[in-house]
């Protein structure tokens, strides 16, 4: 067995929203890429502090959207037209107005599943374990806790410097967090 | 902009009131789920669950006797099943409406009742969902209802409306789960971050996904969360316009209307915003949620009450312009005999509940007092349940021919099952309430004003 253990990530707390913010902006501004500002809710501006670009997720919605109602419009045109045709209450074998309800039902509910479980892969959650769920301190993330957190996958990572960097932006209980 | 200027648009008293901080609300929301069952809880949830036992026993002997033993009869064909289904869907939408319509306008004092809300419109939904799985006669032929290839080589009827409905709902059930849940990870995130015991700590870690609020999941989250309101919002119309179908495109006098979508529409927001508004004045009294539910916020539902009111009101008057301005004899005298015919007692139930009574929500002083608020959401929630049943049974008891009329009278499974019903929704909505955050934690701790990043550095340029 190693007797070193492999570091793998810094934490530091901030005191409110406006340092996380500013700690943000300095974190980015030194090349990092392999952090994260975690908060109990969304900060407004953090995403322009971090560097950070959109979320990708509407057009992956949107292109799921529109496929499932041509699909939906399809399916029910080829089920009553060309499966089994049969004529209901003297309308026309592909009545699409008829059709647009369930296409638009199937729409919204495959862009709803979609949006969670994107939402989910692009986070890379379900995630029970983390280094950072080593730090009993960070637990407060959810309740009035502001952190910052680098991981060791950054190449600028190292186990003293950050915690230094960490520390002259501000920073207080920081934690390195090993293996 | 100055103070000043913001004070005409924004409120004048703060949306959370008490000087709460972050941690105040953490405390405040999670310390109900984590302290021990209270007498009243117990209480409550005994009289529910009995209620909800009513409900499946009338199930067990409707499914062993057949729907024979309801009331309806040979023209009333549709009964109280149906008024129950139209009622318990019409009751979501507010949660619908408080979750993603209010989100969309930036009405930040939805957060508050957001939570309770949408689960108020799951467990409605799935009361609704009850209604038409029993209602078939035969239910271990269910199946029929799926759009599943069968042995008789068929597909559904796309161009029915049930089919339609079916959809609807179906979707509406699902996106307002997925909704709900969304907006409960990060807050069982918390509740995991304060478990004591190591189960309890395990089964919230996985029920939270790994939560790690950082931004970069946040970014996702939220836009995730945008997403999900721009879809429920059209569920909002779409799901009672659909509904409404079911009548309107039938032929018979009084439901073969243009008006009726957007009339069922307005009529479920209006009751849903009732029932909110009854459940959230039992859980703030019970749970002491003063400074989290304010006035103002009862303040803003009861004025949606109010307009919502209005525009039933507004319906049922035009309903019977249109029934004399058609010169249709059948249309004209359907509602002649809704207004002063056999069912006369049951309309002018409805109009007292739903349009006149609510008119006392002109007044101000009316709109913030906590007993005036619950003695009026019980009336337009009756009042509701009678719309129903007034559109369905006048209708049909007096249809194109003399000769087949019937009045319809319930009989006690009828009643047995409505009132089952009832415990149904208030059992699921109970467990909620003790096993789960019923305000978002997170989303009240993102309006509190510390929580903008000018806030705590006031003065300084950014």
């Amino acid at each position: 067995m190693e007797k070193q253990k492999k570091a793998l990530a810094v934490l530091a707390e901030f005191k409110d929203p406006a340092d996380l913010i500013h700690a943000a902006e300095k974190v980015n501004e030194a090349g990092y890429k392999a952090f994260d500002c975690h908060s109990p809710f969304p900060i407004h501006g953090m995403d322009d502090a971090m560097g950070e670009k959109r979320s990708p997720l509407g057009w992956i919605v949107g292109t799921v959207a529109f496929t499932a109602f041509i699909g939906m419009m399809a399916f029910q045109g080829w089920t009553s037209a060309i499966d089994y045709p049969l004529v209901l209450s003297g309308k026309p074998l592909f009545s699409y107005q008829t059709f647009g309800v369930a296409s638009w039902a199937v729409m919204v509910l495959s862009s709803a599943i979609t949006a969670v479980v994107a939402m989910l892969a692009l986070n890379g959650l379900p995630r029970l374990h983390h280094p950072l769920f080593y730090s009993d301190n960070f637990s407060k993330f959810s309740d009035d806790g502001f952190f910052v957190s680098i991981e060791a996958r950054d190449p600028l990572f190292h186990k003293e410097k950050t915690q230094q960097f960490l520390e002259s932006i501000g920073g207080t209980n920081i934690e390195l967090l090993e293996e | 902009m100055s103070k000043e200027v913001d004070a005409g648009y924004d409120y004048q008293v703060p949306l959370i009131t008490g000087n709460q901080t972050f941690s105040s609300i953490t405390d405040k929301i999670s310390s109900i789920v984590e302290s021990k069952t209270s007498k009243e809880w117990a209480l409550l949830f005994g009289l529910a669950s009995s209620l909800m036992m009513v409900l499946l026993g009338s199930i067990g002997y409707l499914i062993w006797e057949g729907i024979g033993i309801w009331g309806v009869n040979n023209p009333v064909g549709w009964g109280w099943a149906i008024v129950n289904f139209v009622f318990w869907v019409g009751i979501g939408h507010a949660g619908t409406l408080i979750s993603a319509v209010l989100f969309l306008f930036r009405q930040k004092w939805r957060t508050s009742i957001n939570r309770f809300a949408e689960a108020m419109t799951i467990f409605a939904v799935i009361c609704a969902l009850v209604f038409p799985g029993i209602h078939v006669g035969r239910v271990w032929a269910v199946y029929y209802f799926f759009p599943i290839p069968n042995q008789m080589d068929m597909w559904p009827n796309f161009r029915s409306p049930l089919l339609w409905d079916f959809f609807a709902v179906g979707t509406y059930f699902t996106v307002s789960l997925l909704f709900w849940y969304t907006g409960l990870v990060p807050d069982l995130a918390t509740l995991r971050d304060r478990a004591k015991t190591a189960i309890r700590k395990k089964v919230l870690a996985i029920f939270a996904l790994g939560w790690r609020g950082g931004n970069k999941q946040w970014k996702h989250y939220e836009l995730a969360y945008l997403l999900l309101a721009g879809l429920s919002t059209p569920l909002v119309l779409s799901v009672h316009s659909v509904v409404s179908t079911d009548f309107a495109t039938a032929v018979i006098p009084g439901w073969h209307t243009t008006i009726f979508p957007p009339y069922f529409v307005a009529g479920a927001i209006f009751s849903g915003f009732a029932m909110v508004m009854t459940l959230a004045l039992i859980a703030r009294r019970i749970y002491h949620l003063e400074h989290i539910l304010t006035l103002t916020h009862l303040d803003n539902m009861n004025k949606i009450i109010l307009t919502t009111g209005m525009m039933v009101g507004y319906a049922y008057s035009m309903e019977f312009f249109i029934a004399w301005y058609s010169g249709n004899p059948y249309e004209s005298f359907i509602f002649v005999q809704r207004a002063f015919g056999q069912y006369a007692w049951a309309y002018w139930t409805m109009i007292t509940c739903n349009v006149f009574i609510p008119q006392i929500f002109w007044s101000r002083k009316m709109r913030r007092s906590i007993p005036v608020m619950f003695v009026v959401s019980i009336f337009v929630n009756i009042g509701m349940w009678f719309e129903r049943f007034v559109i369905i049974a006048t209708s049909l008891s007096q249809d194109f021919l003399p000769s087949s009329w019937d009045y319809f009278s319930p009989t006690i499974w009828d009643v047995s099952l409505l009132v089952g019903s009832f415990g149904l929704f208030f059992t699921l909505f109970l467990l909620f309430i003790r096993h789960l955050p019923m305000v978002a934690m997170a989303e009240i701790k993102g309006v509190l004003p510390q929580a903008d990043p000018h806030h705590a550095h006031e003065g300084e340029t950014h």
